[in-house]
């Protein structure tokens, strides 16, 4: 990746933030925390890797991304927002009520959501379903999925890993946002995950682990998932992300209670101004 | 009629192969019951459409709703205990409330689940997923019901429970006869009282049963449900008001399947009195189909002793 490439995608990825602490702020409460640990990610994806069509969201030739964790819906709609899938001014309305962008990702709501998601542990499974139906029409297209480290404690993931190494998926890219904390605690606390990438590796995922804040840490993983994927019999992809919840906020980053928390938009207003 | 030779399974074999052949987007999953779901000539003719997920229930019915959300139609199957109470939420939100399109199919259905036992046997299926919005819940009573529904349930756009006697029963219906998500089928006219039964046991139970009563004088309809939800709310009110009482009969608890789906109408309608057979308030557990079906007063003489303590009130 060039420096100005780069430097486009970390200025997508400070716009993907600052919209994000500004929806959640004017809600006044919301699931920062884990909004903010994928935001280089989804600046990455929307902005670089992703083949997606804002004027044909269900395009069949798109990839597609399933955001297992689906409470991070709010940093996901700033990325589609600003890709154009639906105007700026939705963002405002989330949580509301009649609102088409709800707390967890819907896809009969919100143009560009692949799959709804929200009850932890389902998304991969889904993201299996997905590519391979697009294995059976023959597209080439990839499937991404991003799963929270706390939503790996539930044992459908791991039913999920057996099934997409035995199918080869080797068009499916996943995410795990490791940012290390839960709802109740430090992962390590509650239900300690240990050394992610040697488990999806010894389910038969080929795995990495970078700098879930490194655009080009992740860009070269996924750069690599994809020329694996060009292969026959390639095996499906899990990328670790290192994160730190609440990344870039200074009222919320690295603590556990930015899991779903409370601010107001002053506070919002006040961290969006600190980052520039 | 005689019983026929065929299994259940087999004729739920060969109507997915057929359907399978004019719509390639029909896709086959199986966890690890195959061979009890006898799905296999399905695999054989569609090999590409046919995944086994190994025992996993919960990732199964998550690669349904992804295939569905890509315009495919899975026929996903497990044992009924599995499709309903383990996979609950999977199903609940993957694919109802994602609105996508999902035929979950339940094997093994109440006492049919026999020597399996307790743990294998659903008796409150029915009751799990009346509750989930949107979607149809059906039991075919024999090899021609459940032809039309499983080819009913690939052309409705939206998730499907649907029970599966695996084994061969006895035909009710002639071959071709038409079904409708939705519509129960009158099998015997009657004025008396309307025995409303779902499946195979239940049905042929309440058919004997308006034998028995005929011999004393009440004239008993009988009623093929087919469908829990919708239930048939016109079929079932023309002939609880011409009965003025109305006997359900069903391979499941007698609370949150069909009995209460009949009482929530007749309650609300207060067109009949109402008397319900079913399992009461219990698990199951081992034994023949036989045993348990007499363990659990799921009979013909269960049946013609409520109708006629309501039809002489």
């Amino acid at each position: 990746m060039t420096k100005e490439e780069l430097a486009v995608l970390e200025a997508k990825a400070k716009e993907i933030r600052c919209k994000t602490i500004d929806a959640i702020g004017f809600l006044g409460v919301g699931h920062i925390g884990g909004a903010l640990s994928i935001v280089e990610l989804l600046a990455l994806l929307y902005f670089k890797e992703m083949r997606v069509d804002p004027e044909n969201p269900r395009w069949p030739g798109r990839d597609r991304l399933v955001l297992s964790k689906g409470h991070a819906g709010p940093a996901l709609y700033s990325a589609l927002a600003m890709k154009g899938f639906f105007p700026e001014e939705w963002l405002h309305s989330l949580n509301k009520g009649g609102t088409r962008l709800p707390s967890h990702c819907d896809r009969n709501l919100t143009p560009g959501i692949d799959m709804t998601t929200g009850s932890l542990g389902q998304g991969l499974s889904a993201a299996c379903g997905i590519a391979l139906a697009n294995r059976l029409e023959g597209r080439d297209s990839f499937t991404f999925a991003i799963i929270g480290d706390g939503e790996t404690n539930e044992g459908q993931n791991w039913e999920a890993a057996l099934f997409a190494a035995h199918q080869k998926l080797g068009r499916l890219v996943a995410f795990t946002d490791y940012n290390k904390m839960q709802i109740d605690g430090r992962t390590e606390q509650v239900l300690d995950l240990g050394r992610l990438e040697e488990k999806w590796a010894a389910f038969g995922w080929e795995s990495a682990r970078v700098d879930g804040h490194d655009i080009a840490a992740i860009a070269a993983a996924v750069e690599a998932a994809k020329a694996r994927a060009a292969k026959p019999d390639a095996k499906p992809t899990m990328i670790v992300l290192d994160t730190i919840k609440g990344k870039g906020a200074a009222f919320c980053e690295g603590s556990v209670g930015s899991h779903n928390m409370a601010f107001d938009y002053e506070t919002a207003k006040k961290a969006i101004a600190e980052l520039g | 009629m005689a019983t026929p030779a065929k299994e259940m399974r087999a004729v739920y074999a060969e109507t997915l192969v057929e359907l399978g052949a004019k719509n390639k987007d029909i896709v086959l999953l199986e966890a690890d019951l195959m061979k009890a779901s006898g799905t296999g000539p399905f695999q054989a003719a569609y090999p590409e459409r046919t995944f086994d997920v190994g025992v996993a229930e919960a990732n199964m019915v998550g690669v349904a709703a992804g295939l569905s959300a890509e315009g495919k139609i899975p026929f996903a199957a497990t044992f009924g205990c599995f499709a309903t109470r383990r996979v609950f939420d999977q199903f609940f939100v993957s694919c109802a409330y994602a609105r996508l399109n999902v035929k979950l199919v339940g094997t093994d259905p109440g006492v049919s689940a026999a020597m399996n036992g307790g743990t294998h046997m659903p008796f409150e299926d029915l009751a799990l997923m009346r509750a989930v919005p949107g979607i149809a819940v059906l039991e075919p009573s024999d090899a021609a019901s459940l032809r039309g529904l499983v080819a009913a349930a690939a052309e409705r756009k939206g998730s499907v429970y649907m029970r599966l006697h695996r084994k061969a029963v006895p035909d009710l219906y002639p071959a071709g006869e038409k079904f409708e998500i939705g519509k129960a089928k009158l099998l015997r006219e009657g004025k008396h009282v309307a025995i409303v039964a779902l499946g195979s046991i239940m049905v042929n139970e309440a058919l004997k049963a308006a034998e028995l009563l005929a011999k004393e004088g009440i004239e008993a309809s009988v009623v093929d449900a087919l469908s829990v939800k919708p239930l048939d709310a016109e079929l079932v009110l023309r002939e609880a008001r011409k009965c003025g009482a109305v006997v359900t009969a069903e391979n499941h608890q007698a609370s949150g399947g069909l009995g209460s789906a009949v009482a929530e109408l007749l309650a609300e309608t207060g067109a009949a009195r109402l008397a319900r057979i079913g399992v009461k308030d219990e698990f199951g557990e081992v034994g023949t189909q036989d045993y348990l079906q007499d363990r659990f007063g799921l009979r013909a003489a269960n049946i013609a002793e409520a109708a006629k303590a309501l039809a002489k009130a």
